[in-house]
């Protein structure tokens, strides 16, 4: 890893100082992450990450494959703690508290942050059973309540009209597009403050994919959004801000639009223009 | 012919066709042929008593009476205890195994545990007899009057009885439902955890989540345990007492179907009475079928409640008898 990044070429090492910058426009810091390395035994994988995502924006990630973009936006609801021998070094705070600090309780973050997955993962329940899951092991037995959160999550999700006189139905019995949606909703439920995707539209048809990024733009209303994305123009359209990973660091970071259009670093432009990845 | 030719033909994929689909029917085949024999070697018996082979409880080849429930009451009842006592630990060393346990200790356990379904039943026979039954018998002794009374105590502290075939039949059957169920849960997608642990589930509702997503294929496990405990012959037949009785006592002396046949057929002197045990041996098939077809449905309608493709379901294997 080390190896390759010293004979890469261009902008690695001033990278660094640009990502540190706060974005121009003066934004209320929800998730603050200092000099944080991830390592997979003994690869290390991602190399002292700085950034500062705001409240309430939509924060995109891209970069090429394997450039640690997924693995940064798992750190941050600590869901690589399952895997084996996966450890995370550094400070990701949120709302001032390091979440990697010993003692935080990891089942409380994640409920503070909710996640939705590259393929959509409803459980083999109803639609109403799969909504109201986190509530449910959450402690909420009352049936009203249940009712409330989980109309009001399908709603935001914009779900509800599709599957409102089938709620009972299973789950899978919904197309691709209306599962992810679901899977949005059941994230919501649980009444998060950030939501992390990583890669949602990417197994879905245009028309779905159009769904999916129409309710992030709805969503960042209320909820701080990091996206993790493959395509460049996913990012341009529904991100405030993009963060460029290259070979597990940050390469820049700021407005998506001056990402897009007027890059500082030499190794975006290429990216971002298709010349590679 | 066309199969071990040289050149590529597509006539080839034909009869690769025929050849294996000729095997497939063999199978159908066998189980037709199996129920029709044993129906046509039992026709005496079967003209004789009628339906009262069913629900009769002598059997007495002497003056040639033969009824078969007692037999069918001690089969179901001990594989029902052995399926009671087995399950939950075949289900939780299969949790601990997949779900728990320290990485380097995986392999090994698996092993372990795959190695007491390869243990031959005899030798789980004379376990039974030197180790297990002294226990029993001194457990049955120290009990107090007051649940001897019961009627699920009853009888005498002989050591051997229900109970003791009930414990030995959930050893065997322990690492044939825990193995399948390992291999169940190891196989529920990642992602359903995820799902899980991403709306702050625990450890253990993350567990409960794979639990739900691999339900049929658990309760195939179980109902392979029970096709195991129905066949079981040579352990049971040492340590239930071989004495036909209908009763609820665990400590009663019982009888299996498997049991009579192994213990009797031998010494069938008359025609009757070779008939009567082949019967009973009709019956244990039609039991196995009617159990395995049971189970089947539970499956099917789970699957279309939840609208799943079908899960890897074992299918219930019946043990020769031995």
């Amino acid at each position: 890893m080390t190896t390759a990044l010293s004979t890469t070429p261009g902008g690695l090492t001033t990278g660094r100082s640009t990502m540190t910058t706060t974005p121009t426009t003066a934004r209320l810091g929800k998730i603050t992450v200092r000099h944080f390395d991830f390592y997979y035994g003994e690869a290390k994988v991602l190399h002292g990450i700085d950034l500062d995502i705001p409240e309430r924006q939509v924060t995109a990630l891209i970069g090429p494959s394997g450039c640690g973009k997924s693995t940064f936006v798992r750190s941050i609801n600590r869901m690589n703690d399952i895997i084996p021998e996966a450890r995370g070094e550094g400070v990701i705070e949120i709302d001032g508290k390091n979440i990697y600090a010993g003692g935080t309780d990891v089942v409380e973050l994640r409920r503070r942050v909710g996640m939705v997955f590259q393929k959509s993962n409803p459980f083999p329940k109803s639609i109403y059973d799969n909504v109201a899951y986190g509530l449910k092991i959450g402690g909420t037995r009352n049936k009203r309540a249940l009712n409330d959160a989980v109309e009001k999550s399908l709603q935001r999700a914009a779900l509800w009209e599709e599957v409102k006189d089938r709620l009972q139905e299973s789950a899978l019995a919904l197309s691709g597009g209306q599962q992810q949606r679901l899977c949005i909703a059941r994230a919501l439920a649980v009444d998060p403050e950030i939501l992390l995707m990583d890669e949602p539209a990417s197994a879905l048809d245009p028309i779905a994919t159009t769904k999916i990024e129409e309710l992030i733009w709805e969503l960042k209303e209320n909820y701080t959004i990091v996206i993790v994305t493959h395509n460049m123009q996913q990012a341009a359209r529904v991100s405030d801000l993009t963060a460029f990973f290259m070979l597990g660091k940050v390469i820049e970071f700021g407005d998506t639009k001056k990402i897009f259009m007027n890059p500082r670093e030499k190794m975006t432009e290429d990216y971002v223009t298709g010349r590679f990845g | 012919m066309g199969m071990f030719s040289n050149r590529r033909r597509s006539s080839d994929d034909g009869s690769f066709r025929v050849v294996t689909g000729a095997f497939a029917a063999l199978v159908l085949l066998a189980v037709a042929g199996i129920g029709f024999e044993l129906s046509r070697q039992s026709m005496l018996s079967i003209r004789r008593f009628g339906m009262s082979f069913w629900t009769g409880t002598t059997w007495d080849p002497v003056s040639g009476v033969f009824g078969a429930l007692p037999f069918i009451w001690g089969t179901l009842y001990s594989s029902i205890l052995a399926l009671l006592i087995a399950t939950p630990i075949a289900l939780g060393i299969a949790i601990f195994i997949s779900e728990l346990s320290p990485r380097f200790l995986r392999q090994p356990l698996s092993y372990l545990t795959e190695l007491l379904a390869a243990i031959p039943s005899i030798v789980y026979g004379l376990w039974g007899i030197f180790v297990l039954v002294p226990i029993v018998r001194k457990l049955e002794l120290s009990a107090p009057d007051a649940i001897r009374k019961l009627a699920l105590f009853k009888g005498p502290p002989l050591g051997v009885g229900m109970g003791t075939a009930a414990l030995i039949l959930a050893v065997m059957v322990i690492p044939f439902t825990s193995s399948v169920a390992r291999e169940i849960l190891k196989n529920v997608p990642t992602a359903q955890r995820e799902a899980a642990y991403a709306l702050g589930a625990t450890r253990w509702e993350a567990i409960k989540v794979a639990i739900g997503y691999g339900k049929s294929g658990i309760i195939g496990s179980i109902m392979l345990g029970f096709g195991r405990a129905l066949g079981e012959t040579m352990a049971v037949t040492m340590v239930i007492g071989n004495n036909p009785q209908v009763t609820a006592s665990l400590f009663a002396p019982q009888y299996t179907m498997a049991a009579v046949i192994a213990n009797e057929f031998t010494e069938a002197a008359d025609d009757l009475y070779l008939n009567a045990l082949v019967e009973i041996g009709l019956v244990l098939f039609i039991i196995t079928i009617a159990i395995n077809a049971l189970s089947r449905l539970l499956i099917w309608s789970m699957e279309k409640r939840s609208s799943r493709p079908m899960a890897i379901v074992p299918l219930l294997e019946e043990q020769p008898a031995q």
